[in-house]
């Protein structure tokens, strides 16, 4: 019999401990999973985690991984700083859409003007959008006291109505023939966000999302912000008491992540994805919240994660040609946030046999 | 444009089969917020009900479908059995997914909002995974209540007494919900589980426990009402068909101000936004139909905005974390 | 006398702390009982194994001649041992009828239960309203409806957690009463408590408990309060040296003090007026729930109020937040140690940056000075003698008295020119608060202006110059400490809230 014991303070061996432990019962139960779809669990893995990295094509899917990774990177770090302060953005699916319509809305609007403002002022525009939708949440709790949770999910499925309404309509491609969707932007070349370096996958996006990583680490570590963000996390009455304005810190946190959200899904309009179409939206901005906790809301963490979610986006599509359901990848990613929830618990509880003694029944 | 093409009592009637889906599934979540959890994974634990559901009803009623399964399925009875064997699959489903939440934040004291998101994110996984061959099937046929003599009362008869027994299950369990809150013993220790967790431990009640009933009867609630969109309401499997009703589900909840008789009005609100702008769009209203589409999420918020002022009939400890240290 | 329940041997461990060690005692039957002991004696953790919440690592107890071992409250209930807790077991939302039946066996029907609360808490002479909500009610009426939940199941022994703790002297002579009474019917009463002069009046016997371990047993009316302290401490006590009073010039002034509580149950704050002075220290008595927490909130900027309400210096401050006041000089330190003054999961470090970032200059430009930080935190805990690992470990890691020592100390180093400090020795144990009064008391020599929020009238004589009372939002006049006679302050504190509560219940 086993029972839980608080720990004076979290143990940072097990903070550090518990993904790996995850990623290892995912993989495990995963196996389970594929097995009873009829598919070889060791191959199937093999095939995730390992061929793109390393196998015949890795050249190509190496490139991908980065691709991938980008955009995952740079909305987890902004929903990591919100999640440290309590404040539950989980829309960033939708505040990603507002900023590749804004973003590609100004290069549309632009073409086919050839001059070297044309990307920045789309990022702008990108950036500015998601910020918007995301403000939306914070001046309703701030102002009603709404549940930020609610109103930024509802969010998404509005966005998602802007998106396809902006493809069918507003930013349809007029020589388009009729079909659905904007002009292609990579085929516009001051508005094409292409790759830095052929072959890595490293456009202009990934390398926000590193810049995004350092400036978080700054922020949250070396800053007053950061730390009154953590401290609004960790006890609302006391950051109060320190003179931390609680109004102020919902906003710049849900502005925040809802501005690189917006980034996110501008640098993939620009480049991967190329054009404003009603399936853009691909759950980058849901994945992204397995990530921030994957990374233990830590920015370096963070990149990590992003990482390995990459991978299993790259690899799933890989066994996705050997016949493995797209599904399976993505309850495979589920899982592997519940696994670390609750592994967390060894981060701030010790497990500790219990004797059976005779006046000892049930657990306490 | 022509508005008399919307007939008012097929409006109540359709309105009322799009409302049950959230309507059991915010009963369900009352319930759990009532005992001082918060779940927002019902998104993820209604489409689990949903493929359940759906995966039984239509296998129970074509047993060719699961040679495996002939022998025990009477032909007589499957066609008769199939809804409701569907339904009693969903709620279990429901129920599963409830006990992994249960198990992550009673028992492993994990946070209650990344546990709920991460049911949600895995619900919608599994389900697509499960339902992969069930796509473009047709469920059986849900039994309605059928008695001539009332649903040849004219106006009150189609729009009231013409229903599936679904829809009169699900407000039967509100009834029932509501006077479990209000006059049972079993209720206000509910209540004070949800009140104050601390206090209901130290005289002596079990709230793990409690809170796991509570959780596991959420859960079972939203699997009926995922099953019943795929049952009832649409009626077919399609990937991630919830759309958000589960997150609307909660907002209910809020809206209803943990009053179980509130939910019903609440939900035949939402349910009423919901027909209209599909009437509107059929009748072809000049409001381009993304903007109508949008309405009921744009609903759940100005509801949320509107409702949100008064917190003060929240459970008190609604979303905190129990550990009995001592 | 018969013997009601023998305690042999009871021992229980938590990590690094044995809570009790072989601990034996015998109650008798209709005695009053007192287990005296310090903050962290071993007391809550010996009860809560009498009454099921705790199981013990060995050793056993006897009730009425049969082995009992509760394994859950519900057990305890069912062999007649009833508890009353220090911090209530009450449902807020909830009536008082609904909180009675969650903790009865076999409750009765609603009404008859209401008729039964109506007429047991009048025979005890603490009337209830069986429908009224407990978040309307007082913190003396709370413990009511805890008393009478225990008494409508008829216990042999009622448990009863530091009760007088939050009572005016009014009530607790009615509580007094009540004690007496049901032991006079054969109830015994295992009466726990720190106040010596208490258990001196009320108690047969008293087991004395330190560090876990009975140390001592006695007939308290033999000993004298000093000899009963001694015997608790182990040790003869400081008693803080008291100072020459030379109040200087007004530092800090509240001008007609008016405040909503943000909390839908909480107190108002009712045209409040004080003067404090340098080198003085202003005490404020009452029983919490009175507008304490409030006026914490107002002076510390955490609810700002009209302009010209608070000054210090002669500068308006009243719309000033928090930092903006601490520039000035006027800090304080809340009551709640762990969630407001301190984070809990936070290192002392950056507990040590919570509050003093503006005075001790700990950032520059928005970018933290985390070098500073960490030997601001260092030399808060070597002056206040907080014992810990090291200033990397975090708040909640601490003992109560070692965080409020590092709490106090960290707002005493910052050089204040007020002070105001809420409940400053709480669950405190004696040689800590003994050592906390000192330093506040130096620092108002030193010249600082200091205001001491606390429930503990004997804390207040001992150390305030001046002394007001709250009461229900309301503030007394402050008077000379040395003027006053307990009489004067008991009628400061209770004469008209006793009889506006006689009212509302007959309604």
């Amino acid at each position: 019999m086993f029972r839980l014991e608080a720990r004076p303070q979290s143990s940072n061996f097990w903070v550090i401990v518990t993904p790996l432990l995850a990623v290892i019962a995912t993989m495990i139960a995963g196996g389970f999973l594929f097995a009873t779809l009829g598919k070889d669990p060791l191959i199937s893995m093999r095939m995730i985690f390992w061929d793109p990295l390393f196998g015949d094509f890795a050249f190509y899917y190496r490139g991908q991984l980065l691709t991938k990774a980008g955009p995952l990177i740079l909305i987890a770090i902004g929903l990591s700083i919100g999640f440290k302060a309590g404040i539950w953005n989980i829309g960033a699916e939708g505040q990603y859409m507002i900023g590749a319509v804004c973003g590609a809305g100004i290069g549309l609007a632009m073409y086919p003007v050839e001059a070297w403002y044309v990307f920045p002022l789309m990022v702008i525009a990108g950036g500015l959008g998601g910020w918007a939708w995301a403000m939306i949440p914070a001046v309703l709790r701030n102002r009603f006291g709404t549940n930020e949770i609610l109103v930024s999910l509802m969010l998404v499925y509005v966005a998602q109505h802007v998106l396809s309404s902006a493809s069918l309509g507003l930013l349809k491609n007029p020589e388009g023939m009729g079909f659905p969707g904007s002009r292609n932007l990579s085929q516009y070349p001051s508005a094409a966000n292409l790759e830095l370096i052929p072959g890595t996958g490293m456009h202009w996006g990934v390398v926000a999302a590193f810049f995004a990583v350092i400036a978080a680490y700054v922020l949250m570590q070396k800053h007053l912000i950061g730390f009154n963000i953590r401290l609004t996390g960790q006890s609302p009455r006391a950051a109060t008491f320190a003179g931390v304005i609680p109004k102020r810190v919902v906003a710049f946190c849900l502005g925040t992540s809802g501005a690189l959200a917006g980034l996110a899904g501008l640098f993939e309009v620009a480049g991967p994805a190329g054009q404003v179409s009603i399936d853009f939206a691909s759950g980058y901005g849901f994945t992204a919240i397995i990530v921030a906790f994957l990374g233990r809301l830590n920015p370096f963490g963070i990149l990590l994660a992003g990482l390995l979610l990459a991978l299993t986006y790259v690899g799933g599509s890989l066994a996705q040609q050997d016949g493995l359901p797209a599904a399976a990848i993505q309850a495979f990613q589920g899982m592997l946030l519940f696994f670390l929830l609750a592994f967390d618990v060894l981060s701030n509880y010790r497990l500790k046999r219990v004797k059976r003694a005779p006046i000892q029944k049930g657990a306490a | 444009m022509d508005f008399s093409a919307i007939n008012p009592v097929t409006l109540i009637a359709s309105l009322i089969v799009a409302s049950t889906p959230i309507l059991l599934a915010a009963l369900g979540e009352l319930v759990v917020e009532k005992a001082g959890v918060l779940n927002l994974g019902v998104e993820g634990m209604m489409i689990t009900g949903a493929i359940f559901g759906f995966a039984i009803s239509v296998t129970v009623a074509n047993p060719s479908l699961a040679p495996g399964l002939q022998p025990w399925l009477d032909p007589w009875m499957s066609p008769w059995m199939a809804p409701w064997l569907g339904m009693i699959g969903a709620a279990i489903g429901g129920a599963f997914m409830a006990f992994l939440f249960g198990l992550l934040t009673q028992y492993f004291l994990s946070n209650q909002v990344a546990t709920g998101l991460a049911l949600t994110l895995f619900g919608l996984g599994l389900s697509a995974l499960l339902g992969q061959g069930y796509v473009g099937l047709k469920p059986p046929s849900f039994p309605k209540l059928d008695i001539p003599a009332l649903t040849e009362i004219p106006y009150i008869g189609p729009m009231l007494l013409n229903h599936d027994y679904m829809v009169y299950v699900s407000l039967l369990l509100v009834l029932a919900v509501w006077y479990f809150l209000k006059f049972t013993r079993g209720g206000l220790v509910l209540r004070a589980v949800g009140e104050n967790h601390d206090a209901a431990h130290a005289i002596g009640y079990n709230v793990t426990r409690i809170r796991l009933m509570a959780i596991l009867f959420g859960g079972a609630c939203a699997g009926l009402g995922g099953a019943y969109l795929s049952l009832v309401r649409v009626p077919q499997w399609t990937e991630g068909m919830t759309a958000g009703a589960g997150w609307i589900a909660l907002a209910l909840v809020v809206f209803a101000s943990w009053k179980p008789w509130r939910l019903i009005l609440g939900a035949y609100l939402f349910g009423g936004v919901t027909i209209l702008q599909l009437n509107f769009q059929a009748v072809g209203v000049t409001i381009p139909a993304a903007y109508l589409s949008m309405a009921p999420y744009v609903v759940t918020i100005l509801v949320l905005v509107i409702m949100s002022g008064d917190r003060s009939s929240a459970p008190a400890s609604l979303g905190r974390v129990f550990h009995a240290s001592h | 006398m018969t013997e009601l329940l023998r305690i042999d041997g009871l021992t229980k461990a938590y990590p690094g702390v044995v809570a009790n060690d072989d601990v034996s005692f015998v109650i008798q039957e209709g005695e009053v009982h007192a287990l005296l002991g310090e903050n962290g004696a071993g007391k809550s953790t010996l009860v809560k194994m009498i009454y099921g919440l705790v199981r013990p690592d060995s050793g056993s107890m006897t009730l009425s001649g049969t082995a009992y071992h509760p394994t859950e409250p519900k057990a305890a209930r069912a062999s007649g041992v009833a508890m009353v807790f220090q911090h209530f077991s009450l449902f807020d939302a909830l009536t008082v009828a609904e909180n009675i039946t969650l903790g009865m066996e076999n409750a009765p029907h609603r009404r008859e239960l209401s008729e039964q609360i109506r007429s047991v808490s009048n025979a005890y002479k603490l009337p209830l309203d069986p429908n009224r909500i407990i978040g309307d009610l007082s913190v003396g009426e709370r413990q009511r409806v805890e008393i009478i939940r225990c008494l409508l199941q008829h216990p042999k022994l009622l448990i009863m957690d530091e009760p007088t703790s939050v009572l005016t002297p009014q009530e607790v002579d009615i509580l007094f009463e009540t004690l007496h009474k049901l032991s006079d019917e054969g109830t015994a009463i295992l009466y726990i408590s720190h106040k010596l002069e208490e258990i001196r009046t009320l108690c047969d016997h008293a087991t004395i408990l330190r560090h876990g371990k009975v140390v001592d047993n006695c007939v308290p009316a033999e000993k004298t309060a000093r000899k009963l302290a001694e015997m608790m401490v182990g040790e003869a006590l400081h008693v803080p040296a008291k100072k020459n009073l030379h109040p200087g010039e007004v530092i800090l002034e509240v001008a007609n003090l008016n405040v909503k509580s943000k909390n839908p149950f909480g107190t108002s704050l009712k045209d409040i007026n004080l003067v404090v002075r340098s080198g003085e220290v202003v005490g404020i008595g009452g029983v919490a729930g009175n507008g304490q927490d409030e006026l914490l909130l107002a002076l510390s900027g955490e609810t700002p109020t009209r302009r010209d309400m608070v000054q210090v210096s002669g500068v308006d401050v009243g719309d000033l937040n928090p930092n903006e006041r601490r520039e000035l000089g006027l800090l304080t330190a809340p009551e709640e140690r762990l969630g407001h003054a301190a984070a809990p999961d936070m290192s002392l470090t950056e507990n040590a940056m919570l509050t003093g970032n503006v005075r001790q200059k700990l950032s520059n430009g928005g970018f933290l000075r985390w070098a500073s930080a960490r030997g601001f935190a260092r030399a808060i805990v070597q002056q206040f003698d907080v014992r810990t690992p090291g200033i990397g470990n975090s708040a909640r890691s601490l003992s109560g008295g070692n965080l409020q020592k590092f709490v106090i100390g960290r707002e005493v180093l910052q050089n204040p020119r007020v002070l105001v400090v809420n409940q400053p020795t709480w669950g405190v144990d004696a040689a800590a608060a003994a050592a906390i009064r000192q330093a506040l008391m130096n620092l108002a020599e030193e010249g600082a202006a200091v205001v001491i929020v606390s429930q503990d009238l004997d804390e207040l004589l001992e150390v305030s110059d001046r002394l007001a009372i709250l009461n229900e939002g309301h503030l007394t006049h402050p008077e000379e400490t040395a003027e006053l006679s307990m009489d004067d302050i008991g009628l400061m504190m209770g004469g008209i809230e006793s009889g506006s509560e006689a009212t509302h219940v007959s309604a």
